[in-house]
């Protein structure tokens, strides 16, 4: 019935496979979308070479932020920190394979926006994080 | 032009067709079923046009020209502060300063009254139910001078816990605020024998009627409130205007809010004088239209009639809570229809609030997802957010059912 809540969102939003919390991490962030309440935490742990190991996120907030979030922390496992930080919203997007508008734009980039601020602080990406 | 009124009761097919935007579909063969009032409610053509033919043959800056615009723009925009305030029986129009809407009322009174009044040490009680425009403020200031703030809490059906309320007030705070009715959970608070215990323990009362003034009839000389702010917006009338009321003395004694224009009696290059009510707290060209059509919105809902359109909400949130109430999942939030305005927050089991907004928008129904500007209250619900179908004079029992085959597709949705 629907080009939004494709099934892959509602299963990911349902029965998410990264949910949960690091303790302790490597790197922890925290961030909210004020206009609807999601907010999301993303926690990573990284091996001596500087790749993501383990990853978790955390928070509520509505189908789309939380299904991005799990896919998107599946995603960075296995990635180097440089590879993060060249990951672009275009990718993330393909990755949800939904048509979003610019409210629901702003929910589906809010875990990316977290994974950024949280491994190359809000300075260095001040930009980048600004456009998410 | 206006609209014919029989007994008390609402001819809502009549008023339906004074609202031009609600003739509209949101898509092909989607009618717009507005259930957003309380964010902002939609505009008769009474109103539209009555700012339309102000442009169009009155309009000039107001109170500084002499020419025949000046003064017929003058005429029009005092005319306008007379009709609002005697819409909530204010004694004189002078006690009604326009505002930009209600939260720069409250703002007004915070910088104002609040900076001469309020020192370290002092108390300021509100409740848990405000608004964020009727707490903001005050934390600003309170940052600022040093005061505490303390919050009243609610009972388990979410009305204004009196007992606890009293014995705030016996902590002895100088200023009492509080929402004559909740944007969130449609409490309606007693606000007479509120103002009344507030009185009794020395506080000035300051009332939020952003949520009420639109909705039922609300008199300061009978509630005798110190205090009373709303916004046009909510009641019919345009963005960018809204009143405070005050007390004549407290509002002759309170310094300026902002400087210009307008609020000065006399200026030198090293001091000014300040002018009197209600100029004193209206720097600078006031929004000279909207306050036109403030006044056609007043008399509008005047012409209805404040007790047939409570009527009418009361019916429908009646009507709105049984319904939802048959929804499984559904869960409500405030207390039961009598002691509330027609507001409805739910949530509905474990889908979102934001998606519930975005499904139902599909059926045109629009509906406000979120905080609604209230997360403290959010947090002492232990909610991040709730859906809010809000309802306004316009509104039919078809559109509730509108509402609810919507709450239905999302059950669909997140089966
Ligand atoms: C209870 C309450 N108070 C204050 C306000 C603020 O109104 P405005 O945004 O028009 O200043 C609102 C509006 O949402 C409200 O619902």
């Amino acid at each position: 019935m629907d080009d939004l809540y494709r099934e892959q969102i509602i299963d990911r939003y349902k029965n998410p496979q990264m949910r949960g919390r690091l303790d302790p991490h490597d790197y922890t962030y925290e961030d909210d979308n004020p206009l609807c309440g999601d907010r999301i935490r993303i926690d990573l742990r990284v091996d001596d070479e500087g790749r993501i190991n383990e990853a978790a996120f955390s928070g509520d907030g509505c189908a789309i932020s939380q299904a991005a979030a799990d896919l998107l922390t599946e995603r960075v496992v296995g990635m180097s920190l440089e590879e993060v930080k060249s990951y672009t919203k275009d990718e993330l997007i393909e990755m949800l394979g939904i048509d979003l508008g610019p409210v629901r734009m702003k929910c589906a980039l809010l875990s990316l926006k977290v994974l950024k601020a949280g491994v190359y602080g809000l300075d260095e990406l001040e930009e980048e994080l600004a456009s998410l | 032009m206006a609209t014919p009124q029989t007994n008390n009761t609402l001819d809502v097919g009549a008023i339906r067709k004074d609202f031009p935007i609600l003739g509209r579909e949101i898509k092909e063969g989607v009618p717009l079923v507005y259930l957003d009032s309380a964010a902002s409610s939609q505009k008769p053509s009474q109103v539209i046009h009555a700012m339309s033919r102000f442009y169009e043959t009155e309009y000039a800056n107001v109170h500084r020209g002499i020419h025949t615009l000046a003064e017929e723009a003058t005429a029009a925009f005092e005319s306008a502060r007379e009709k609002v305030a005697r819409f909530v029986g204010a004694e004189s129009p002078r006690q009604l300063i326009f505002t930009r809407n209600a939260t720069e009322a409250i703002n007004l009174v915070a910088h104002s009254w609040g900076r001469a009044n309020l020192q370290d040490g002092d108390r300021v009680l509100l409740t848990q139910m405000e608004h964020h425009s009727n707490i903001v403020p005050w934390q600003m200031l309170a940052a600022e001078l040093g005061f505490t703030i303390d919050y009243a809490p609610m009972t388990e059906d979410h009305r204004i816990d009196l007992e606890r309320y009293g014995q705030m007030l016996e902590q002895g705070p100088k200023l009492v605020g509080f929402t004559q009715m909740s944007n969130v959970l449609g409490t309606i608070n007693p606000v007479a024998r509120m103002t009344e215990m507030a009185h009794g323990a020395g506080a000035v009362v300051l009332v939020d009627g952003a949520q009420s003034v639109p909705h039922m009839a609300v008199n300061v000389a009978e509630l005798d409130v110190d205090f009373l702010v709303f916004s046009a917006h909510k009641m019919c009338g345009p963005t960018g205007i809204g009143a405070l009321y005050g007390r004549r003395e407290l509002l002759e004694e309170m310094p300026p809010f902002m400087g210009g224009g307008e609020m000065i009696k006399r200026v030198q290059f090293d001091s000014f004088t300040v002018t009197e009510l209600p100029s004193k707290f209206e720097a600078g060209t006031p929004p000279i239209a909207q306050a036109v059509g403030f006044g056609a919105a007043v008399d509008y809902i005047s012409n209805l009639g404040m007790p047939a359109i409570r009527q009418h909400e009361q019916e429908m949130i009646e009507r709105a809570l049984d319904q939802l109430e048959e929804v499984p999942g559904v869960r409500i939030y405030g207390p039961a229809a009598e002691h509330k305005g027609a507001v409805a927050a739910f949530t509905l089991s474990d889908a979102h609030p934001h998606d519930i907004a975005e499904i139902l928008d599909r059926r045109g129904v629009a509906v406000r997802a979120g905080h609604h500007c209230a997360m403290p209250l959010h947090e002492k619900l232990g909610l991040p957010a709730t859906t809010r179908a809000s309802f306004y004079l316009y509104n039919t029992s078809d559109e509730i059912d509108s509402l609810i085959e919507g709450l239905y597709d999302v059950k669909k949705v997140f089966a």
